[in-house]
């Protein structure tokens, strides 16, 4: 039986659950821009990793590749294109 | 009454309640003749609820050029009205909705379709596939694009048309300096029609690197399917942004939000700026599929293997990266310092080096070629030094500080006609005379098909030569009149005499249609044109289900290697063959987001509220349907076999 168990998936619920506290304690607790910005960005993006590895089955397939391929284009994308916009219109202005 | 005063017309002319007269007339017109011939069921059956690549793709195509048409008569009124000082044919409030018009039909519903249009129908052909990977979303997209085309159109009679220019940049696009909803209607229907490319490009890049036939390895596919595969990864990544942005825009005009503001925190340049970090891969995403067709077009009507295939598919994913960090260069002047100015002027030039190697690869490919001049080569020639002259004058504008004197004149409008037509309309006349019999079984008259591409050549240089100089002098673009003094006249005239010239040609491109559908032979080989890739290997029209049997790819030319090596292409016996089931959803879903997206540009609630979720019980229903598709058993496909052999004798 101990095998059927999905234990890395319960593992992952509850992890997300946490992460999603952590975020929301940010609403509750008085921090500074700079702290509170930060811990929403870092459980942002851990939680979307644990969403895409854990839930989406990213890398359990001949596909691995290919969909991690997607993911880091479409993070470098994103990249570029935020830090483009802040170069332009804060940084730069 | 009151309630119906919206919809009136702000800025009402003759001409517009002509165009309503006639829109009338027309709807008359198809609705009794659909009756009359009793073709009702066939419409429905046939068309409206048909997953086959192959029809989607012709009715992407009717769309394309009808919507071509459109663009064009919006261009000959922007040239008629400049064509002389101080001429007062449109005044300036029509003359900005016509700008606006022709450049978001020119782009989002005549560009954008036409190359999904060769996309579906070429792409499944090109690597053996029997349809796409999920056929009803391709129906969707085609549903989705053709409602939000067909919402924009409308908006000219009914409650005026965007006048804010195809960028619609925000503050003049916000709720105070647009006051009428005009600029609703570019928020919702580009939207609508976004969510479909959007679909297409999931669908393609699917279909691409999964339903490849065996033996087609990446670096085995045609360079057309590899554009493709391009293109639509861009797509996957630029119009999330446009999604956004069309968003962001929508919730101002409708909700009071303030992301455009100038006010209360909000950021006008953002529009800008998120405009074109969607605008300029939306660029490439026309470009890549035109310079795949000139690919298949050089290479077989020279009688030669592309030359330089490993350079053209690295050069195309680098121009896709690039494409995605040079969009500061359309605002160069909008404030921001030199450092950006100077970072993307580079990276602009760079962009040059992969498309050079391109064009050198293509001369390569011709030389000691032996050149055939049909009427597609024609295109692929004449591309090549036009399309040149754009790039070199895009070199120009992408000089940071030179482009302080270039910005926003006739000479920039120059420029980006010089790249688009000769890159896209070029290449999809091109495409179109090249893939007509494979869709239609029979073949273009190159006799008038050569008139038609002289008369367009010599019409589009006319036209739009004269403006480099006219924008150098000084000429703004979008300006509706200039007074005698400035001298624009005489040039002016002459862009509007080449205006004419161009327009013949589309007409006789036209009459090409007609005549050759009239009297063009119907025997002709599945492989008129000699060439080299695996759609050709198949009959003309190509039935349902593509190929009688899958065939096995062990070159980049499997075609041409079948024919000249003998290396066997189709072997094993016939089995019966998996098809998708036709389905009327995507159609009825898509005439709801068409309400969905009439009822917001009015903002009338009531109607959103339902309309939205009729969207979400067609999605609902989607997901509880069982629709397991159907077979096509060995001797129909035997029968339909010998039909075709018998056909093409």
């Amino acid at each position: 039986m101990s095998e059927l168990f999905p234990r890395k998936q319960v593992m992952g619920f509850v992890f997300s659950l946490v992460l999603t506290a952590a975020a929301l304690t940010v609403y509750f607790m008085d921090l500074s821009f700079a702290v509170g910005m930060t811990v929403l960005l870092v459980t942002a993006f851990v939680q979307a990793a644990v969403q895409l590895v854990v839930f989406m089955h990213a890398g359990e397939t001949d596909d691995k590749v290919a969909i991690y391929m997607n993911i880091y284009y479409g993070v470098a994308i994103a990249l570029v294109t935020i830090f483009g916009t802040l170069l332009i219109l804060v940084w730069d202005m | 009454m009151d309630y119906f005063d919206r919809f009136a017309i702000p800025h009402p002319s003759p001409a517009i309640y002509a165009s309503m007269v006639a829109i009338g007339l027309t709807v008359v017109a198809i609705i009794f003749g659909l009756t009359y011939f009793k073709k009702w069921g066939y419409l429905w059956r046939e068309w409206l609820t048909t997953v086959d690549h192959k029809r989607i793709g012709i009715m992407y195509l009717i769309s394309a050029l009808i919507m071509l048409f459109r663009g064009g008569v919006d261009a000959i009124m922007m040239r008629a009205q400049t064509a002389v000082p101080d001429n007062k044919l449109l005044d300036a409030q029509h003359y900005n909705e016509v700008f606006t018009t022709h450049g978001v039909v020119m782009i989002i519903f005549m560009a954008m379709p036409f190359i999904y249009a060769l996309m579906n129908v070429v792409v499944p052909l090109q690597i053996g596939a029997r349809d796409v990977a999920f056929p009803r979303l391709n129906a969707l997209s085609f549903w989705l694009f053709f409602m939000g085309a067909m919402l924009f159109n409308i908006s000219f009679v009914i409650g005026g048309s965007p006048d804010a220019g195809w960028t619609s940049y925000f503050p003049l696009a916000g709720n105070d300096f647009s006051q009428s909803v005009g600029t609703n209607y570019y928020m919702l229907s580009i939207q609508i029609a976004g969510i479909g490319t959007l679909i297409s490009g999931i669908n393609f890049t699917t279909t691409i690197f999964k339903m490849r036939a065996p033996g087609m390895t990446l670096m085995k596919m045609p360079m057309f399917t590899w554009t493709a595969l391009i293109t639509n990864a861009i797509v996957l990544f630029a119009f999330p942004v446009l999604t956004i942005a069309l968003l962001l825009g929508t919730m101002d005009r409708l909700f009071g939000t303030n992301f455009f503001t100038m006010t209360n925190g909000g950021m006008d340049m953002l529009w800008a700026n998120l405009f074109w970090v969607w605008g300029h891969p939306e660029v490439y995403i026309l470009i890549l599929p035109a310079f795949g067709i000139y690919s298949e077009v050089i290479s077989t009507f020279s009688r030669r293997n592309l030359y330089g295939y490993k350079s053209m598919v690295g050069s195309i994913v680098i121009i896709s990266f690039f494409s995605f960090l040079v969009w500061t260069h359309h605002f160069f002047t909008m404030g921001q310092g030199p450092l950006t100015n100077s970072i993307f002027s580079i990276t602009t030039m760079a962009i040059a080096i992969p498309t050079g190697i391109k064009i050198f690869n293509w001369l390569l490919t011709m030389r000691k070629g032996s050149i055939k001049f049909t009427v597609p080569m024609l295109y692929s020639v004449g591309f090549i030094p036009i399309f040149t002259i754009g790039g070199v004058t895009g070199v120009m504008l992408g000089m940071a500080s030179a482009d302080y004197q270039y910005h926003n004149t006739m000479f920039l409008v120059a420029h980006f006609h010089y790249t688009i037509i000769p890159g896209v309309v070029f290449a999809m006349i091109a495409g179109l005379t090249y893939w007509w019999p494979k869709m239609f079984g029979f073949m273009l008259n190159e006799r008038i098909g050569k008139w038609a591409f002289w008369f367009i050549a010599i019409g589009f240089n006319v036209t739009f030569f004269p403006m480099f100089f006219t924008g150098l002098d000084g000429q703004a673009r979008r300006m509706y009149t200039y007074s005698e003094a400035t001298g624009f006249g005489p040039l002016n005239m002459l862009s509007f005499a080449g205006a004419i010239v161009l327009m013949i040609g589309f007409a006789l491109i036209v009459y090409n249609v007609y005549y050759s559908t009239r009297y063009a032979s119907r025997n002709i080989s599945a492989d008129p044109w000699n060439a080299r890739t695996l759609e050709w290997a198949t009959h003309s029209p190509v039935p349902s289900y593509n190929f009688a049997i899958t065939p096995q790819v062990n070159s980049i030319e499997a075609l041409w290697d079948h024919k000249k090596k003998g290396q066997p292409l189709f072997s094993g016996p016939i089995e019966k063959i998996h098809m998708p089931n036709n389905s009327g959803v995507p159609f009825i879903m898509s005439c709801i987001f068409f309400v969905w997206g009439f009822s917001f540009v009015f903002s009338m609630w009531i109607p959103a509220i339902i309309t939205t979720i009729g969207i979400f019980v067609c999605m609902a229903h989607r997901s509880f349907e069982k629709d397991d598709g159907y077979y096509i058993s060995v001797k129909e496909i035997e029968d339909t076999e010998k039909e075709c052999e018998v056909q093409s004798r």
